[in-house]
């Protein structure tokens, strides 16, 4: 087992056996920061996808996170009126159920990905910086605007949604939700790195000529990584307007695809748990140093300066050096 | 004409005032090593691209395996089976040497479309790749991350590549650029039973390496073929003499 493996168990290990704790403890707290641990660092794994293994820095990933946000919203705001999303030409309810809801807000997810990052795609570098960040404002502002489902103050939702079997209002029933689908795509994150697909999307983020040469598209291999990547991020915007019962245009704004980004940039870019140990340390961040003073992020700050400036490997490059080419 | 394999007729293409192709026709036959020389700034590059997909001609046109190929890019020409290395090796340099030469094979036999199997556990692709390693004797090195080898060694990996596409015909670009004697000589020793797989279009600046491998050699100065013939008959022309060889006593 290579160190950076063990070092994955560790924080794996961590992120259950903590909400662990806090329930034998009586902690509920605990154990809520820590479903927020979960999710936002599924949001993370998702845009890893695209920023880590393909090269794409995209700063409008809030735009996956926040339509996943309004899945949930909407599905349960009609459901709890009971008024249908349509009547015509055909028939839709709205839903409590979590699965159908995940579903939703993976595949439109995806599609306004295949949307944004055909056009997007076409440009590199600064300028697919600034054009995904443009995308995410314009739905941004759009929500704001959109009085149907609360514009600028949100939406609502007075019971959380349900999966069956399960009390979902029951914390820590709700964390083994988020925590069993945090570790089911950080398996299917790992499969695709080491997929046919992962082999040549990461070579494309290395050398766009040689991918060329032996005859395959980096565009359409992009393609395809931002949509995957949108759709998890979109799952994760679900969970986390569900943890919340509460959507709002915020899960648009930029601060967002910000924060998503630097969960990466904290825990290591490219790695697999990076994100968990990068949306952890900013959880712990928020969580400790917010009561001192109401801008702790100006410690955030000085952190993600270090790391970008003397670690570059993040919390898990610092701990498990340089990475090894998987065979 | 059925043993032409690449075909280039009239191409010319101008950046501004410079003419860095002016009407050239060449061609590559089943069999042969086709040499290219040129000085500095002859236009070899620009030629390269136009023949590879990288450029497009402003008139003439890029014939390959007898099909009209101006019109497509180079995954298209790469996917026809046009295999090119590069001056510059231009390889993925976080990636294992074995990494290189599997994604060299999956472009060619496989699909990048799988997302569940291990790509560096596919029996088929690694058969591919460790024969092309082992024929240019990189086997040793196949773990080694591409950006700790040697010049030479990336060199040899950017043919491994090559190798992986079983092409119809290659297109090198200064394979022995920067490599030692040694290295060269055994570059050369390769390249000279390479033929008989697929034709090489050899753009090289090593003369040894170009009069001992050479069926064919053109030359190209300014843009234009001076001259085009056999080894014997490129060192008489006196045209070439001046323009380029001069200097050099052969």
């Amino acid at each position: 087992m290579s160190r950076e493996t063990s070092l994955n168990s560790v924080i794996g290990l961590g992120l259950l056996l903590v909400p662990l704790w806090a329930y034998w403890a009586d902690e509920p707290f605990i154990i809520t920061l820590s479903t927020k641990v979960a999710i936002l660092a599924l949001a993370g794994v998702g845009l890893n996808i695209a920023l880590g293994l393909g090269g794409l820095v995209s700063f409008g990933h809030a735009a996956f996170f926040g339509i996943g946000g309004y899945a949930m919203g909407i599905l349960a705001a009609h459901a709890q009126t009971y008024v249908p999303l349509m009547e015509w030409p055909f028939l839709i309810d709205g839903t409590k159920s979590m699965p159908i809801i995940w579903l939703v807000a993976m595949v439109v997810s995806a599609l306004v990905a295949v949307l944004i990052g055909a056009l997007s795609l076409r440009t590199s570098g600064v300028y697919f910086i600034m054009i995904t960040l443009a995308f995410a404002q314009m739905l941004y502002y759009f929500a704001i605007s959109w009085p149907a489902y609360g514009g600028e103050d949100g939406l609502s939702i007075y019971l959380r949604n349900s999966f069956p079997g399960l009390n979902t209002l029951v914390p820590i029933q709700f964390f083994g939700i988020c925590y069993a689908l945090l570790m089911i795509v950080i398996a299917f994150s790992a499969r695709l790195a080491r997929s046919p697909f992962g082999l040549a999307l990461a070579a494309a983020r290395q050398n766009e000529e040689r991918v060329e040469t032996v005859g395959m598209r980096p565009y359409n291999l992009r393609l395809a990584a931002f949509v995957i990547s949108a759709a998890i991020t979109g799952l994760a915007g679900a969970l986390y307007a569900d943890l919340n019962r509460f959507v709002s245009p915020t899960m648009f704004s930029w601060h967002m695809s910000g924060e998503i980004m630097v969960f990466i940039i904290l825990g290591g870019v490219a790695r697999l748990y990076g994100p968990v140990a990068g949306a952890a340390l900013y959880i712990m961040l928020e969580h400790f140093l917010g009561p001192i003073s109401e801008y702790w992020q100006i410690y955030l700050g000085a952190l993600l300066l270090l790391v970008v400036l003397f670690a570059r490997g993040g919390l898990i490059g610092t701990l498990a050096g340089r990475e090894v080419a998987h065979d | 004409m059925t043993d032409l394999v690449l075909e280039t007729k009239g191409i010319s293409k101008s950046f501004g005032a410079l003419k860095a192709s002016n009407n050239i026709s060449l061609d590559l036959r089943v069999g042969e090593i086709h040499a290219l020389i040129g000085p500095n700034g002859a236009g070899k590059s620009t030629l390269i691209k136009q023949i590879a997909g990288g450029l497009t001609p402003d008139s003439g046109s890029v014939h390959f395996l007898g099909e009209d190929v101006t019109t497509l890019d180079r995954v298209a020409r790469a996917r026809k089976g046009l295999g090119r290395t590069f001056q510059i090796s231009s390889l993925a340099m976080d990636f294992t040497v074995l990494q290189n030469v599997v994604l060299g094979a999956q472009g060619a036999k496989g699909s990048p479309w799988h997302f569940f199997r291990n790509a560096m556990k596919d029996k088929r692709l690694l058969d591919i790749a460790w024969n092309a390693l082992e024929r240019v004797g990189l086997q040793d090195q196949a773990k080694v991350r591409t950006a700790d080898l040697s010049h030479g060694q990336r060199r040899q990996l950017e043919v491994a590549v090559a190798l992986t596409l079983s092409p119809k015909a290659f297109l090198m670009d200064e394979p022995m650029a920067g490599m030692g004697a040694a290295g060269s000589a055994q570059l050369t020793t390769f390249l000279e039973n390479l033929r008989t797989e697929a034709p090489i279009l050899l753009v090289e600046h090593d003369m040894d390496a170009v009069f001992a491998l050479a069926d064919r050699i053109s030359v190209l100065v300014y843009g234009e073929i001076i001259a085009s013939g056999t080894a014997d008959e490129i060192r008489r022309d006196p045209q070439v003499q001046k323009a380029y060889l001069g200097e050099e006593s052969l």
